[in-house]
This record gives structure tokens, C-alpha cells and sequence, in this order.
């Protein structure tokens, strides 16, 4: 079987946030980019995991310039067999990124799509269901469990407040959350490994956005918080009803 | 031109997030000099439906058709195109649920419309929109550069303004797609209290609890304030509290309007996922906890004996107010 996982590259989850021109650009001044966690932790090592359990073949690929490299490396060291790194630099939406992974996964004949609930940078959870009308294949978000018999796979997602089972027929686009594996850190023969396994660099389709970001903005400071004797609860009731009107 | 809002329901009865979503598009409508429509996809009540106009819908259109009670994303997304096609809709708004974040990105591709999903705000004279970004530590404006537009809207970040009226219900006929997943099994919470995405109110509790058989405290607190109950990381992994429950980046983001954390310290994880509650109250033993930078409303102390007498406060407080 042939798994594609998408994976997107993200600032560390410890990050100060700020931006430069006129807040109008995030500023990348000394932050630290990763994998985007639950592309990471979920998506790839359950490809991984389906894999070496019934064989097959993982690709990973990321939308983004040459300094992605690196971080791409390290999904090489946790095991995937080939890297795809599509070479855009500009700021793209998650439309042209779709399109443009689409023609790869197209391409490639894929069996499985696989990438992360969301990123934590844009938190849009677009992409899954952007390649999927794209590729015209079922989509399943926010799986939690995913396990395969033969070419059909019996899949939990979640939905609010509970969970829901179903089965699909491969190929299909997934969206992975907590619950599908758990994180790998490579090993050292993995991330020697990494760097003879081919990392193809592809020329994009060129497929134009449909949104643009016109301005970032920091939430307001947090006023100081408001300490209350713990003997003196009635206090915090009278201060939730009076001051912050919540009940 | 109309703006076309997706109706949720579960088990016939209308969503929460969709009395919002309602109020939502009113208010896009009336900027753009236009009417608010309301989809609803399977079996609902009519009643149920009309009484959106209450936030500000004038008319529901309702594809009461079987097929669409079992869920799938590139179905239903067909079915929110093909209703957009068939009501002139240029904007289509979708609650970023679990189900608006599985089929508002396939209908933007359908309509070839740009999507922002996530938004927190009303569209501009621009159409830029105010979304959340890098888990709730900014905001992005964004710019929707096509004609038809896509916007899924963070349930509870604007509210739901009530009104006046009723909204017609018209019956519409919608060829549904063959679906290409079988749901086998869906399981629910039980109770009445709104699903974490959706509440106002939720009371959460962490390590500091000790056990699974101490979270009775909890329970008794989110009763009173008729909260939703929520837990952190650790919780859910040792399976204290089920999954659903657990709130943080891995797990649900949540905008409350009171966010109260009892006996969690507060990492930057969990922040991630609660950070953009309206008034979030700490109760922890530990003056230290990073909790307390982030919250508005603070209590140091044991939480088993806190806890229970601010039940108690709210319960004498609760009965004051009849």
C-alpha cells in the first residue's frame, strides 16, 4: 500500500509570536520551525506503523523552500522511505497548497492521504478536505483509531462530545488525532539513515491563492489576575456575577 | 445573492452552534443588502427549523431526505454546493465544528469560492475577516479574493443574537451523492449539557484531583452552574476522564465564556486550547502554577475543600436569585 503523508513545518509550540512590517508579516527572526505535531505524532507514525505491519511504502511531502529540508530529514529519520518538498517560498493559501499537493498525490497513485488534525500555526483544518473535493475521495476528519483489513479500513473519529465508527474503502484522505499512535523519536540509525533516502525537490503547478492575509494582531495583555482567599469563596461568586457577568 | 447558512442537527433536534451560525449570516446579509438562508440536510421538525428565525433567518430550506442523517463529508458538502447553486447563495457560512471543518473546505472547492476558516468576526466592507491563529496567541485578518465566499465561524466567538420571527420552512429537493463510508456506530455522551465546543460554561479539572473516584467535587460544581465538564492531557492518557473530555492543543479548543480549571497547572499545551476563554477562574494549591498568569480570577488552595464550598456559595447564591 501506498501512504502519502502530508506534513507541514510549524513554530515550536514555545514560540513568542510577533510579527514585523507593520504587523503584516509573521517574523521569523530565531524561531525554531518543527513538524507540525499532529502531522508528526499521528499522520506519519500510523502510516509507519500500517506499514511494517502489511508492507508498502511512505511518502511524505511538504510545501515550502529549501530550509524545510532539514526538518523534512527528520521525517526520514522516523522512517519514512522518501520525501517530496514542493518548492514554493512565497506565502500561499491553503487552496494552492491543495492544488498543488493534489498533483503529486494524482501523480503518485496514492492509497492513503495522510496529515494532521490541523497545524498549529493556521489552525484552519482546510487542507484534508481541500485535497480530498480536489482528488474526489472520501474524506474522514479527526480520527482518533484507524486499522486496516485487506483494502478496507474501520476508522473512529471523533464528533462532538462522543465518537462515531465507520469504514471506507481505500483510497481515501484521513485526518489524524489523538489516540491514532503515539509520537517516535529517531533513532540514531534512523537519522543516519535519513540522509541517503531521496528527497525529491518538484517544480509547483503555480496554482494562485484565493485568500490573502492582510494583517496579524496580538490578543490585548491579560490584566493581572485576580488572587480571592480561599475562605472567602462567596467573594468569587459575587465577582463572577458583579465584574465578569458570567453567571 | 444570499447568504447561505448550514443548519446542524443531531437526533432531530437543532444544534446550538447553529442558532449562532443563524445570527451569523443575518448580520452578513444585512451588510450586503440580502437574506439569510438556512440548509437543513435529513430529518428535522419543521417547528424546530422555524423558530431559527428567531436569529434572524427568514427562510430554511430542508432536503428531508433519510440519506443525509448519516454523515458523510463529501456528501454533504455536495449537497451545501448544489443548495448554494439552487439559492443564488454567493457566501456560504458553516460552524467550524467537527463537521463544518470536514465539509466547508470541499464546498470552497466546489464553488471554487476562497475559504477562511475559523473566523471570529464579521466580514468587513473588504470582506476581511478577523480569524484565530497560531493556537490562540494571534489573530489573522484575511481577505476572501473571489467572488463566492466560504467562512466558517468558531462556535461560540460571536454569539447568538435573538430577535423577532419566524422563518418559512420550504421543502428542497437535493439529489443526495452516494456515500462512500458506512457508519457503523455513533456514541454520544449522555445529558443535556451543551457538547465542549459549543459551551458557555465548563468547569475542568486536572492531576491535582488525585483519582478518578474524587471527580464527584467536579461534577457536583459544573451541576449548579449547568456546565459542561472538561480535563486535561494527563487525565484522559490514564483514561480518568474519557477522551472527549480532554481540552488543550491535542485535544478540544475551546472558547468559553467562563473557563474554570481546578487542579491544573497550566502548561502551554493546555493554554493552547483554552486560551481564548472570556473569564477563566484557577484553583490550585500551588501559587506558582502558570495557571494564574493566564486566568482572571485566582484561588490558592486544597481544592477538596474549595471546591465544594464554592458549590455551596453558588448554590446559596443560585437561590438568592429567585
Amino acid at each position: 500500500m501506498k501512504f502519502l503523508v502530508c506534513i507541514s513545518l510549524v513554530p515550536d509550540t514555545t514560540t513568542k509570536i510577533s510579527f514585523v512590517d507593520g504587523d503584516t508579516k509573521f517574523n521569523n527572526d530565531k524561531v525554531q520551525w518543527i513538524l507540525n505535531p499532529y502531522d508528526e505524532w499521528y499522520a506519519l507514525v500510523r502510516a509507519l506503523e500500517l506499514k511494517e505491519a502489511n508492507g508498502g511504502n511512505v511518502t511524505v511531502v511538504n510545501v515550502g523552500g529549501a530550509d524545510n529540508d532539514q526538518v523534512i530529514r527528520k521525517a526520514l529519520a522516523i522512517g519514512a522511505d522518501d520525501a517530496i518538498r514542493i518548492d514554493i517560498t512565497n506565502d500561499v493559501d491553503s487552496f494552492a497548497i491543495a492544488s498543488e499537493i493534489a498533483a503529486v498525490a494524482k501523480s503518485g497513485g496514492y492509497d492513503m492521504i495522510l496529515l494532521g488534525k490541523e497545524t498549529i500555526s493556521y489552525n484552519g483544518s482546510n487542507l484534508g478536505g481541500l485535497l480530498a473535493e480536489l482528488l474526489d475521495l472520501p474524506f474522514v476528519s479527526y480520527a482518533s483509531k484507524l486499522d486496516m483489513a485487506g483494502n478496507t479500513a474501520t476508522i473512529e473519529r471523533d464528533i462532538e462530545g462522543g465518537k462515531e465508527i465507520l469504514s471506507v474503502d481505500v483510497p481515501f484522505v484521513i485526518s489524524c488525532s489523538k489516540g491514532m499512535a503515539e509520537a517516535r523519536i529517531p533513532n540514531m540509525k534512523g537519522i543516519m539513515g535519513a540522509k541517503s533516502k531521496p528527497l525529491n525537490v518538484v517544480t509547483p503547478q503555480g496554482v494562485g491563492s484565493l485568500t490573502s492575509t492582510v494583517k496579524y494582531e496580538l490578543p490585548p495583555a491579560k490584566s493581572a489576575c485576580k488572587m480571592i482567599s480561599a475562605d472567602n469563596v462567596e467573594e468569587l461568586v459575587q465577582l463572577l456575577h458583579n465584574e465578569a457577568k458570567q453567571i | 445573492m444570499a447568504v447561505l447558512f448550514l443548519v446542524e442537527t443531531a437526533a432531530g433536534k437543532v444544534k446550538k452552534a447553529s442558532f449562532e451560525i443563524a445570527s451569523y449570516a443575518a448580520k452578513v446579509a444585512s451588510q450586503l443588502g440580502t437574506e439569510a438562508i438556512g440548509l437543513a440536510l435529513g430529518t428535522a421538525s419543521a417547528d424546530e427549523l422555524s423558530a431559527l428565525g428567531i436569529y434572524g433567518a427568514k427562510k430554511i430550506v430542508h432536503a428531508n431526505n433519510a440519506a443525509f442523517d448519516t454523515f458523510d463529508a463529501g456528501a454533504t458538502a455536495k449537497a451545501i454546493a448544489d443548495a448554494a447553486d439552487k439559492t443564488g447563495a454567493t457566501v456560504v457560512a458553516i460552524s467550524q465544528t467537527l463537521t463544518g471543518k470536514a465539509v466547508a473546505p470541499r464546498v470552497a472547492v466546489r464553488l471554487q469560492a476562497g475559504i477562511i476558516s475559523g473566523a471570529v468576526g464579521l466580514p468587513d466592507a473588504d470582506f476581511v475577516v478577523k480569524k484565530g491563529a497560531f493556537s490562540g496567541k494571534a489573530f489573522a485578518y484575511m481577505k476572501i479574493n473571489t467572488d463566492k465566499k466560504v467562512i466558517s465561524l468558531v462556535p461560540n466567538s460571536v454569539g447568538a443574537t435573538k430577535g423577532e420571527g419566524s422563518a418559512t420552512v420550504e421543502a428542497l429537493d437535493l439529489t443526495p451523492a452516494t456515500s462512500r463510508v458506512t457508519v457503523k456506530e455513533v456514541v454520544r455522551q449522555t445529558g443535556d449539557v451543551a457538547p465542549l465546543p459549543e459551551a458557555e460554561l465548563v468547569v475542568s479539572a486536572g492531576r491535582g484531583m488525585k483519582g478518578p473516584e474524587n471527580w464527584g467535587i467536579v461534577e457536583d460544581l459544573a451541576k449548579v452552574l449547568g456546565a459542561t465538564t472538561a480535563c486535561s492531557r494527563p487525565v484522559a492518557d490514564v483514561h480518568w476522564r474519557p477522551h472527549y473530555e480532554h481540552v488543550g492543543q491535542t485535544g478540544v479548543a475551546i472558547r468559553p465564556n467562563l473557563y474554570i480549571a481546578i487542579g491544573i497547572s497550566g502548561a502551554i499545551q493546555h493554554l493552547a486550547g483554552v486560551n481564548q476563554s472570556k473569564c477563566i477562574v484557577v484553583i490550585n494549591k500551588d501559587p506558582e502554577a502558570p495557571f494564574f498568569k493566564a486566568a482572571d480570577y485566582g484561588i490558592v488552595g486544597d481544592l477538596f475543600e474549595v471546591v465544594p464550598k464554592f458549590t455551596e456559595a453558588l448554590k446559596a447564591f443560585k437561590a438568592s436569585q429567585h
